[in-house]
This record gives structure tokens, sequence and C-alpha cells, in this order.
């Protein structure tokens, strides 16, 4: 745990102090004000619930808080090991999962700020319309385990290789995978459509916390893609050090 | 100290370094010598524990490496070629990082970040982000987050890499006072740097120690003589045969040919031109026959700007034996 808290505010410092985690900031909560605005506030947004509101809301964010995941988390190990700093880490006496949860955890506290930011856009449909702040609460979870485990597929894309680029490509891809899965399950035939809609990262998981509901399975889900994708990421540090 | 059997390391199918045994003593300053490609770099990391090794075993003050990782690590500091820093931070936050990861309690890295500052001279750098800091200085924050936490065993991965000559110096000024504290492993491809700080050398190549000892030592096995290279002024001679037609230095290298071949154990001597205004000479003795050399010399009215010990025949040999040729065959053409 000692190892991890040192890992965890040297990365958060680092996400603190370079201009890329505030452009990162900056830029998905541009794009998620502009969609807020066309679609709540703006000449063509129409008459909708305010729960229906908070739901596509929800849905837009879900989105970006994705691709901020992916952005924020390709530098954590490959530019480690570009820069060559891995070696500090690596002949400390530290686990390599120690490695990985600190620099995870950094991701995911500089991640749930920039998400928390959004805030003033459920407060603003508070104040012209009427919803629950379980709905909110429960959309703000769901986010947040979202981000997580984007955030754990984004590290171990970023163990696997030493090139950032080629790290966001295949955290990307893999993200993106996941996500396909969705739409793919609503158009082939069971089972495989049963498989994918189980394995999507977006879809049936995410819809409950949208409209405010909160289910078991869908808390398993996340947790279990983060676990496993943070697992992958401490066994390939492991590998690498057979190469 | 260090105990290593058998260690080995393959990358995929290719050896890269091994079968290796070998033992160091406490206290020791030890240089890996070989060239670039030969494996130094893999043999240091495994024993930094950065790499597994494929086989073999590694005991470092009865910790065995392979199977306590973590408690080797803990005695060892490790400065890699290219130091790993982190160009955001201060050098005061880097090694106060540095310490702490390697497992010191806060209160100990304060009260030792300091004492590591002054060591390697970087106390007035102590507010400055490493991304500014001149190549120089951060080879030395780099030794400085290798002995932060005090370690029994630091291993410097060729330490003057990317030095100009007046860095080379400090750095070596600075690895002197550190082998006073620490067990010291050094690698480099240049002989004169080990030979300098180190007591004792392993040579590598193709992954393998093909000899060790001290220079000395190797110096005796691979070379049958000795050489020593020696500079002199014109003495009152060389005037004399100028003022009877010849050239002064003609008439100076002549005598001094003559005047050192009959040196006791002298077996050879060379002209090897001019050094800087003086006469250049290789002399090829038995054994050490510096003293003897220079007191011919001064009894002869010579002035002695130089003699010292030739290195350049040993690397020579060194460079034929690391690259496979047929050891020290032309021993006896002199480089000059």
């Amino acid at each position: 745990m000692r190892a991890i808290g040192i890992i965890f505010r040297r990365e958060l410092a680092a996400y603190l102090t370079s201009p890329m985690g505030f452009v990162v900031a900056a830029v998905v909560l541009l794009i998620d004000g502009l969609l807020f605005y066309g679609q709540a506030l703006g000449p063509a947004a129409g008459e909708r619930l305010s729960a229906e509101v908070l739901a596509r809301f929800f849905y837009n964010t879900s989105g970006l808080v994705a691709i901020a995941a992916v952005a924020v988390s390709i530098r954590l190990l490959a530019e480690e090991r570009q820069l060559d700093t891995l070696t500090l880490l690596n002949t400390s006496p530290i686990r390599d999962r120690e490695i990985v949860l600190g620099k995870f955890l950094s991701a995911f506290a500089f991640l749930s700020g920039i998400t928390l930011l959004s805030f003033y856009m459920p407060l603003l449909i508070l104040v012209n319309g009427k919803i629950s702040l379980g709905h909110v609460w429960v959309g703000y979870v769901g986010l947040f385990l979202l981000g997580g485990a984007v955030l754990a597929i984004g590290v171990f894309a970023s163990a696997l290789t030493r090139h950032q680029l080629l790290a966001a490509a295949l955290g990307s891809a893999f993200t993106g995978i996941m996500f396909l899965f969705w739409p793919l399950s609503l158009v082939i035939d069971p089972p495989l459509s049963r498989v994918m809609a189980a394995l999507a990262i977006h879809g049936r998981h995410f819809s409950g916390f949208q409209i405010g509901v909160l289910q078991l399975r869908d808390v398993v889900y996340y947790l279990a893609v983060t676990y496993f994708f943070l697992l992958m990421a401490t066994k390939t540090l492991e590998a690498k050090r057979w190469e | 100290m260090l105990q290593a059997s058998g260690l080995t390391k393959y990358f995929g199918g290719k050896r890269a370094v091994g079968p290796v045994s070998f033992q160091i003593d406490q206290g020791r300053t030890v240089g890996f010598l070989g060239l670039n490609g030969v494996g130094k770099t893999t043999l240091l990391r495994m024993i930094a524990c950065d790499l597994r090794p494929s086989a073999g075993s590694l005991v470092v003050r009865g910790i065995d490496g392979v199977r306590d990782p973590h408690g080797l690590r803990r005695l060892v500091g490790f400065l890699p070629q290219y130091p790993p820093l982190y160009e955001d931070m201060t050098v005061g936050d880097y090694l106060r990082f540095a310490g702490r990861i390697r497992g010191m309690d806060a209160p100990s890295v304060e009260r030792r970040i300091p004492e590591v500052e002054d060591l390697t001279h970087l106390r007035h750098m102590h507010n400055e982000i490493v991304r500014h800091l001149s190549h120089g200085y951060r080879q030395r924050v780099g030794v400085a987050q290798a002995v932060v936490h005090d370690p029994d065993l630091l291993i410097l991965d060729e330490p003057t890499h990317g030095l100009d000559p007046a860095q080379i110096v400090e750095m070596r000024t600075l690895i002197r006072g550190l082998t006073e504290h620490h067990t010291v492993l050094i690698s480099s491809h240049n002989l004169p740097e080990i030979s300098e700080t180190c007591d004792h050398l392993f040579v590598l190549d193709a992954g393998e120690i093909i000899a060790s000892g001290t220079e000395q030592e190797l110096s005796g096995r691979l070379l049958q003589s000795r050489y020593v290279e020696v500079s002199v002024l014109p003495g009152r001679d060389a005037v004399a045969a100028a003022g009877a037609g010849g050239t002064a230095s003609d008439a100076s290298a002549a005598s001094v040919t003559g005047l050192l071949s009959n040196v006791p154990g002298v077996k050879q001597v060379s002209s090897a031109g001019r050094d800087d205004g003086a006469l250049a000479f290789v002399i090829e003795t038995a054994d050490d026959r510096r003293a003897d050399i220079c007191k011919a010399l001064v009894e002869a009215g010579y002035g002695v700007v130089r003699l010292e010990q030739s290195r350049r025949k040993l690397e020579n040999v060194f460079l034929e034996l690391v690259q496979g040729s047929e050891g020290a065959s032309d021993r006896d053409h002199i480089p000059s």
C-alpha cells in the first residue's frame, strides 16, 4: 500500500503539472458542454422531460469519459519505458501490481476530477426542472465505473509497448471493439448475440446507470473488466522482465 | 558479498550472457570491460534485478536474487546507461521519490537528501527542474538516485557515457569518492576509465568472462613485456652535435636510444616521434624498470618531462582478446 501511495502521488502531480492533462480536461468539458447546450438549452432542444435530458447527458458524457480515459492512460507505462524511467521502478523493492495500481489510481483520480467538473450540468437541469438526486448519483457511479474500466484497458495497452501512439491505437481499438459488441449483438443471432451483449462495455451495462437504475450485475461487470485488464497489465510487466 | 553461479540470459533463442560465474568481495571496485554489445549491460541489469536470469543463481549478502528479488533490490543502487530521470520533477522531489520508492521512510529521506546532494555537488540544483539540467548534471542526479538509499552494492553502467572531458574527470572523482563507502560495479568499453577507478577487472566477450584480475595481473598475463613511454628534452650532447653539422633532434634521439639500450632489463627502444616539443620513446622492458630509466636519463643531463607505464599496448591486447583474434600474436609490434 505504501508504494502504491508514493506512485499515486507522483503520477497525480505529473497530471496536474503537465499541459496534457489540462488539454484533455478542457476538450472533454467543452464538447460535453456544447452537447448539453444543444440538447437541453439551445433553440433546437425542444421540449423534453428533465429525466430524459439527464439520461441524454449521461449518455453523451459516458462516451467522452471513455475517450478521456484512453487519452490519460496511454502515457502511464509506455512513457516510462520510452524515457527509460521504468528502470527506477523495476530496480526498487516494489511489486509490479503496486506499480500498475498506483498508476491506475492516479489516472482514476484525475479522470474522476474531470468527470465531476461536469456536475454543473445536472444542476442546471435541477434549476429548470425536476430530477431525482438518486438518478444523478447513480449516473455518476456509472460514469466512474465505465471510466475505471476503460482506464484499465488503456493501462494494459500502455504496458504492451514503449510507443505512446501505438499504445493509444491499441487502447482505442480494444475499447472500440468492446463498445461495438452492443450494436453487433442487436443484429446477429443467439447465442453469440447474448455473449456479445454480456461483454459489451456500453449498451446493456450502462443503460441502467443512464436512467438512474443501479443494478449489481452492471457494477460487477465493470469491476470485473477493470480487474481483468489490470491483471493483464501486471502480467505483461512481469513477462517483459523475462524478455 | 556477491556470488554469481552460471548466470545466463537468453532473449528469445539468442544467448546474450553466460553462463558466467564470479565472486566479488565487500568493498571492492570491479570493472566489466568489453566492446559494445558483448552483454555488459544485460549482466548488470540482472545483478540489479531489472532482468530475470534465464538460468543460474545470484546471491548478494546471503540473499538469493532469483528467489527474493525484492530483498536484493534493497541492497542495490543502479545507474543505467541512460539515467532514469523524471523530467518534470525538481532534483529534490526526484531524489525524495527515489528514496521513498526504495523503502526509506520520510524523515530518513529528508535527512539523506542534503548528504547525497553534497556528495554529488547538486545542493545548488535542489529546486531545478530536471528537464533544464545539462547532461553532466543529469548524470550526477542519476548517481544521486542510485546512492540515496545508501546501498551496499552500487552498479554504474557506462557512468561517463556522453560526458565531455571535463565532466569525465568530475565523474571519475565522484566515483572514487563512492568507492570508499560502497562495493561498486562499473561497466565500460574504455580501459583507461575502468583501470583508473577499479581494483579488479572482468573482460567480457560474447556474453562470457574471458579474463579477470587486476590490470597488473592481466597485463602480466597477456603481455610478455612491459612498456614504458618516456618523453625527454634534448640534452647537452645534442647542442654539440648541432654545432658539428647534424640536427639537435637526430643527435638526441640516437644518443637517448643508445643510452636506454644499455639500461639493465631494457629489451628494445623505439623512437615515437615528438611529444609536444620533446622526444618520445617507447621502451620494452622485462620488468618494471621505470626508476632505472629515469635515473639514467637524469644523470646524462636529459630533462624528463613524461615517464609512464604504457597502456596503449594493453588496450590493443584487450581489443584483440575481445575481438576473438589470435590473442596477442603480434605483441612484439609496439604501437606508436
